[in-house]
């Protein structure tokens, strides 16, 4: 199915522009169709689009991509609290520090490739971790996360009476309003901020794309496929490798800026070396290499956390309560594990699950299922088309 | 001079810890060829087998004291651990107090175990994969074991202390003729830094003076070549990977002690071990502790006030966060294959 899309990217793109656009009506059944979690999804889309970029094309397998959201956060808070509440000055900020910061970052650790790599954004993911504790604390706040204040200057603002903190706004229209409709006896809830992140998703899949189709994004897989036959070629990859870098990395500061415009403050956990692992978690279990998987993947992950999350034991006895008793107990506590606050463990079971059984993601598991389909419906001889053109990697 | 010593001295138990992760790590990407992000959660499960050593040490029975009560006037309950009612008072409250060195005989069997399940079991079926999944198959094995571990202990840590005659410190100064209260030391971590140069050693000899370890040499420098001799290599490095858990392991035991054991402790120093091996050089064994030395020693040396004030007014404040990154920065542009790296590994 997605593979004709990929051959036709206008209808590509035009159903990816529905889905989004529709996200609070097709997902309102699903229980999902609530402006927290349809944010999320979009943040976190745009996170696990530009992580793509870098992983995805290239092959280079950076774990510290995190550091690049929580600085986007932190430069998107300070412009809300220093110019105006406008979502716009933010953004930019956030995108052009992240930007530079991850220019810097990826100067040095792109001079090694592999697991050198790897380990170099950790260990710069964590350095700037530790750092926003400790020594950086005028500028992060430490612990408690940097937080808008009532004497704050926004200069550019007028002058605040109210007596509350004033909220996020896209040029008057502020992020948190909600129209709520019911129908049928479903309510779908229409925000602004997720109408707005939907519109950065938007566009945000409208480079990636172009990147993947240009002359530049065939370049990144060249180097992801044979980088010493590029360079014996005589082509310096070093420029494209950071470029790919830097586009990533300023992805991950858009999606940083968003979730400051969603909800004005930042805290260093958003740099921790989970957060960068849960990026890649996305990417991989939609699919690297693909358009729409890490979308897909950041979607399923968000998705589940939320409904894994609230789970606890009561709901669990609820669900069992037909079984008899000792059984029911023993499932139950089995189960307990998985669920509420050991999500994390369920998360790293599904993904050793991706990384062994299905290193192509959620879409190759969906191309295979589709050919085994066809194979079933046609005759015998046309088996499963070639699976080493997938995207194993 | 004595401030100088006691820095050296500060950094040892650190050092050590960073250059016995980094050992194992080492050993395991030069047979396997496989890096190893599960590596800190060997750490912690070392660690947590002091923990569980501990508790089944302490499994009692309650008794009910008529003669006494408690504060609230309750019939005071009297818990009498199960290895006091077998081996007498004496003996049974000694070795209670001596669970963390009695750890090192009960992690060894798991931690052998363990390295030998998680290689047979999963890594094995990971040698042609590229790095990219290798690491993240592991990482994500790391989310797990420490989830699960979170699961079975809680979130908290757990005090493990060390036996009494280890506790507090020593004037350290007055054992090699300095002044006293010039060089105060507290006994533990000198045992630590004696045991991990065990350890060290006998993990050297081992691949230097037995038959078993000249053919794992063979195989870290040429696999094919050893295995067309008609040696199992497989096999073997699957032993060697059961001892770079090992080693890993009692790392953590001996560690317990000195920073009670908590469910991220492995990933905490997993970064730090990575960076270590970066600088010593992939696949090298002598680099990875050198380079675990070094940098427990420049950690503690940039802790240290007059250095500290010294970068702040180069307006690098709180050098003793970031020197282990800044070093690993530096030589990974000077010198980009750490001290004492090899050509060609790692390098594709």
């Amino acid at each position: 199915m997605f593979d004709k899309f990929q051959n036709n990217d206008r209808m590509l793109m035009l159903f990816f522009i529905f889905l989004v656009l529709a996200g609070p009506i097709l997902l309102a059944p699903f229980g999902a169709g609530y402006p927290d979690l349809l944010q999320r999804f979009c943040i976190f889309g745009i996170f696990a689009i530009g992580f793509n970029i870098l992983f995805g094309l290239t092959g280079y397998l950076s774990f510290g991509h995190a550091a690049f959201l929580g600085v986007g956060s932190y430069s998107a808070v300070w412009m809300f609290k220093l110019l105006t509440m406008n979502v716009i000055p933010a953004l930019i900020l956030a995108v052009i520090i992240a930007g530079l910061f991850s220019l810097l970052i990826g100067f040095i650790s792109l001079r090694r490739s592999g697991i050198y790599f790897s380990i170099l954004t950790l260990a710069f993911a964590q350095m700037s971790f530790s750092l926003a504790y400790s020594v950086l604390t005028p500028i992060t706040n430490g612990e408690t996360g940097l937080q808008l204040t009532l004497d704050d200057p926004r200069i550019l603002d007028a002058a605040n009476t109210s007596g509350s903190l004033p909220s996020t706004n896209f040029f008057g229209l502020t992020m948190n309003s909600t129209a709520k409709f019911e129908f049928f006896g479903m309510v779908f809830q229409f925000n602004v901020g997720f109408y707005f992140c939907a519109v950065m998703l938007i566009l945000a899949f409208y480079l990636a794309m172009r990147i993947f189709r240009s002359p530049f994004g065939l370049m990144l897989k060249a180097i992801k496929t044979n980088q010493n036959r590029l360079n014996y070629t005589g082509v310096n990859t070093r420029p494209y490798t950071l470029a790919a870098f830097v586009i990533s990395g300023m992805y991950a500061g858009l999606a940083g800026g968003l979730m400051a415009c969603t909800d004005p403050l930042a805290g260093a956990e958003r740099m921790q070396w989970t957060a960068s692992g849960e990026v890649v978690l996305m990417t991989i279990l939609g699919g690297s290499g693909t358009l729409l998987g890490p979308v897909l993947g950041a979607g399923f992950i968000k998705y589940f956390e939320n409904i894994f999350s609230k789970i606890n034991e009561n709901v669990l006895h609820g669900w069992f309560s037909f079984l008899p008793d000792g059984l029911e107990d023993l499932i139950v506590w089995v189960l307990h594990f998985f669920v509420g606050k050991g999500w994390h463990l369920t998360l790293g079971l599904l993904f050793m699950m991706v990384v062994i059984f299905l290193p192509g993601g959620l879409l190759q598991g969906a191309s295979h299922i589709i050919d085994w389909i066809r194979g079933k419906k046609q005759s015998s001889s046309t088996q499963i088309s070639n699976p080493n053109s997938m995207p194993a990697e | 001079m004595d401030a100088i010593l006691l820095q050296i001295l500060n950094g040892l138990d650190k050092g050590s810890a960073y250059a016995l992760i980094a050992l194992g790590l080492t050993l395991i990407f030069g047979t396997l060829g496989v890096v190893n992000f599960a590596h800190g959660a060997l750490f912690m499960i070392g660690a947590f087998c002091v923990v569980t050593l501990q508790k089944i040490l302490n499994l009692s029975t309650v008794a009910i004291d008529p003669t006494k009560v408690d504060f609230l006037g309750n019939p005071l309950k009297v818990k009498t651990p199960y290895i006091v009612n077998w081996f007498g008072e004496a003996a049974g409250s000694a070795i209670i107090n001596w669970s963390v060195p009695l750890a090192i005989l009960f992690a060894i069997p798991i931690m052998l175990l363990v390295g030998y399940v998680m290689e047979r079991g999963l890594i094995k079926h990971f040698y042609k994969r590229p790095h990219a999944d290798q690491i993240l198959v592991t990482f994500g094995l790391a989310i797990v074991l420490q989830e699960i571990i979170k699961a079975c202990y809680g979130a908290n840590p757990i005090p493990t202390p060390a036996p009494e005659i280890f506790r507090g410190s020593f004037d350290f100064g007055v054992w090699i003729g300095m002044a006293e209260n010039a060089v105060i030391y507290p006994y533990w971590r000198l045992v630590y830094f004696a045991f991990s140069a065990l350890i060290i050693g006998l993990v050297f000899a081992f691949l230097q003076f037995t038959t078993f370890g000249m053919v794992v040499r063979a195989g870290m420098a040429d696999r094919e070549t050893v295995g067309l001799l008609g040696i199992n290599i497989d096999k073997r490095f699957t032993i060697m990977f059961g001892i770079a858990a090992a080693v890993a392991g009692l790392a953590g035991v001996m560690y317990s002690p000195i920073n009670s054991p908590n469910y991220h402790m492995g990933m905490d120093f997993l970064v730090l071990s990575f960076v270590v091996v970066v600088v010593g050089g992939m696949g090298s064994l002598p680099g990875a502790v050198l380079a675990g030395f070094t940098l427990g020693i420049l950690e503690s040396f940039a802790s240290m006030n007059e250095v500290k004030g010294f970068f702040e007014a180069i307006y690098l404040p709180s050098i003793d966060q970031i020197i282990i990154y800044l070093v690993a920065i530096v030589i990974l542009l000077v010198r980009p294959r750490g001290l004492m790296g090899r050509a060609g590994v790692m390098e594709e």
